[in-house]
């Protein structure tokens, strides 16, 4: 064969790789809620087709309306995370900082949450009010008012206890620019902080390997950061993603999806806790791809980026932020990692799921 | 981290780079087969292939364990997990690897009990913890997984567990390392040897690679620094005519191997009379069963399954990948009938396979190598 044959394989590939995912397994398993490609084809190749507004067509954390000149930001939740207690948070935490923090990366100030409840039966009471005292003391942490609620209960064996669903709706920042589809060639890739914390501290809670670590979630409202971030770069800063399932990977991938571009990450530039990098080592997983509660990404024009770093880095729970790498015009969708050894490889899309139910 | 990041030291890693970009003569292309997924894993983890001169090719061996499992294999291993009372373990990996009507986690959605275990004692702990379910471990894995296979053997049947039992998958890897040497078509100028399965066997049995084939192997441990350094050993021995087995990782590997790890699986394993892998066909006593001994706990006697061979399509050319005779996309099935989302042959199941990994990656690596 010639170097054409090659050429027009590649083309094949690009081809299929570029059509939008399908749904088309006869039934759910657990890869379709890992936040990877199943999850990716049950979304874009069921959800968004069948309810076909534009809002949702833009995939983003939160959908966004206006209502009599009023920009306004919605989004919804569930959390199923076992255990329900963990190192540095609970499910309540979760439900609360989770919801906000959609909206947040959506450039809108959180306002106000609705609350679900489903309980099985013979959930202690002591640890529902447990989990009602985590939920107000997040709520306030956060700035927001649990305005609605709704309680199911469930037979014993089904819901482990209790799952909460949230939804939230914000106020979008006037200073807010915000698009999937802004990255542009040049942009810094910023993150806020270590990766791969609330991930590993619920795997090591599960108590499925002998290993202990003092690893705690990060679960916290990110407002405060999506705040100054606004006020330092304004326009300047084009996306913004929580790095929640599937990690600062799965984000890095879909934004160079939605906007066309590839990015360059450094990996000795991006922050790691050591005793996340040991667990990772042990456990052969990449911190990468591991679930935060409380980091975003942010992308953001290159003139304005030591600017919005340093603002960052001001925020309380924000002080290791870094600048992990660049936005890159070629090859288009794909996101490169320059290894701390040196080399490069393709930072690819999670296939599988490493770990399910972490929030 | 101690004793771990002295091996991925950048600086030392762009010294050894020069020292073998130094090593290879302009014009000459050279093969080098790493012939255990976990080379693979590294040199994709670190970057190792960006490191290397253009004309310095690594071919992916035949060296991962969950890529090698056959169709037909896995069908009967689902045929197993689908019965109401047997609780299905195995290893994370093996959950997406596609059988000829789906996979385990398929499976597992419609409603049989399958559980991932991170080591075969998870899953005798399950068996009893559950006297009145039947719990079946789906072994797989070279030298390096079987001897734990063969202790949790060894207890379950000291305490008698009656209701535990295994599937077993295990392979060596000298006879596909044979198969691949003997033909006539090969293209490879020398491997990396598997650092894990020599812990156990030693580097013994590589000394027919040698003596009757002629081709240098370096056995090599799998941080970056390590695989770079058996590159260049082996570089070295084709620069100066050489061709032996040396040891890159001799602060793990004795040479004779570890005599109670092989002591342990002879007595719980015997071979198989032929044993098939995933795109290169039957391969003579390369698979191990339970020896009489153990064949109480002998699941494929325990249980009645299908054991249909699914044939790998006929235009499958794994075997061609695997010698280096051709190129991924040379294959007639790449990329059309075979992708990583439904794939026929070894080479693109695991992300690591050669025909995964340039499917995925491949226009970044043509563009790498113009630059």
């Amino acid at each position: 064969m010639t170097v054409r044959d090659e050429e027009r394989i590649l083309e094949i590939i690009e081809t299929a790789r570029s059509k939008k995912p399908k749904f088309r397994e006869d039934r759910i398993n657990m890869a379709h809620g890992a936040g990877g490609k199943s999850t990716q084809g049950l979304i874009e190749g069921l959800f968004v087709p069948a309810f076909g507004s534009p809002s949702l067509e833009a995939l983003g954390d939160a959908g966004t309306f206006t209502v009599d000149g009023v920009d306004l930001a919605l989004t919804t939740d569930s959390f199923v995370v076992r255990p329900l207690r963990f190192p540095g948070g609970s499910i309540g935490d979760l439900a609360v900082n989770g919801t906000v923090n959609d909206l947040a990366v959506a450039g809108a100030r959180p306002l106000a949450l609705s609350l679900s409840l489903v309980l099985e039966e013979g959930l202690a009471a002591d640890d529902l009010r447990a989990e009602v005292d985590a939920i107000a003391r997040a709520a306030q942490a956060a700035e927001v008012q649990i305005v609605a609620g709704d309680t199911k209960v469930v037979e014993r064996g089904h819901a482990d206890g209790m799952y909460a669903c949230t939804a939230g709706v914000g106020r979008r920042d006037p200073r807010a620019q915000l698009s999937p589809a802004g990255l542009r060639p040049g942009d810094r890739v910023l993150l806020s902080g270590t990766v791969g914390e609330h991930g590993t501290a619920i795997m090591l809670a599960r108590g499925e390997f002998e290993l202990g670590a003092p690893i705690e979630s990060d679960t916290r409202p990110l407002w405060p950061v999506v705040d100054a971030l606004l006020e330092a770069a304004g326009p300047s800063l084009h996306a913004m993603r929580d790095a929640t399932r599937g990690g600062v990977a799965s984000v890095l991938n879909e934004l160079a999806r939605a906007s066309g571009v590839a990015m360059l990450v450094r990996e000795k530039a991006v922050p790691v806790h050591p005793a996340v990098a040991g667990a990772s080592e042990i456990l052969g997983i990449d911190p990468m791809y591991v679930a935060n509660e409380g980091k975003l990404v942010a992308f953001v024009a290159p003139e304005e980026a030591e600017r919005a770093l340093a603002a960052m880095r001001a925020v309380p729970g924000c002080e290791e932020a870094a600048d992990i790498g660049e936005v890159r015009g070629e090859p288009p969708g794909m996101v490169l990692v320059e290894t701390s050894f040196g080399g490069k490889r393709v930072m690819d899309q999670l296939a599988g799921d490493p770990l399910p139910r972490i929030c | 981290m101690k004793f771990v990041d002295e091996f991925r030291d950048a600086d030392l890693g762009r010294v050894v780079a020069t020292e073998i970009l130094g090593a290879v003569e302009p014009g000459r292309h050279y093969k080098i087969m790493e012939v255990c997924g976990g080379h693979t894993h590294s040199i994709y983890k670190y970057g190792i292939d960006d490191l290397l001169p253009a004309n310095v090719e690594l071919v992916h061996g035949p060296g991962c364990p969950v890529c090698v499992i056959p169709m037909g294999r896995l069908d009967d291993g689902i045929a197993i997990a689908r019965n109401p009372e047997v609780i299905f373990t195995c290893f994370g990996d093996m959950m997406r690897v596609p059988g000829s009507e789906g996979s385990l986690l398929e499976a597992k959605a419609e409603g049989a009990d399958i559980r991932m275990v991170y080591s075969p004692l998870d899953a005798l702990r399950i068996a009893k913890q559950n006297p009145d379910r039947e719990v079946v471990f789906f072994a797989i894995g070279f030298e390096t997984t079987a001897p734990s296979t063969a202790l949790t053997l060894k207890r379950a049947k000291a305490e008698g567990v009656p209701n535990f039992s295994c599937v077993c998958n295990h392979v060596t890897i000298v006879p596909p390392l044979r198969a691949l040497l003997d033909s006539p078509d090969l293209r490879l100028d020398g491997f990396v040897g598997p650092g894990h399965v020599s812990t156990v066997v030693g580097a013994r049995p590589f000394q027919f690679i040698p003596a009757d084939y002629g081709k240098p192997i370096v056995i090599a441990g799998f941080e970056p620094l390590d695989i770079l350094q058996a590159i260049r050993m082996i570089l070295a021995q084709l620069a100066e005519r050489r061709c032996e087995v040396e040891n890159q990782y001799t602060r793990v590997v004795p040479f004779e191997g570890n005599r109670r790890a092989l002591e342990v699986m002879a007595e719980v394993f015997e071979l198989r009379p032929h044993f098939e892998w995933r795109g290169l066909g039957f391969i003579s006593q390369s698979g191990l069963r339970l020896s009489n001994a153990y064949a109480d706990f002998d699941a494929e006697l325990r249980f009645s399954a299908p054991g249909v061979r699914v044939a790998d399509p006929k235009a499958c050319q794994c075997g061609e990948v695997l010698k280096g005779v051709i190129k991924p996309w040379e294959c007639k099935v790449f990329g059309t009938a075979c992708t990583p989302e439904r794939p026929i042959g070894t080479c693109m199941v695991s992300s690591e396979g050669a025909c995964a990994a340039y499917y995925n990656f491949g226009r970044f690596a043509r563009e790498r190598e113009v630059v």
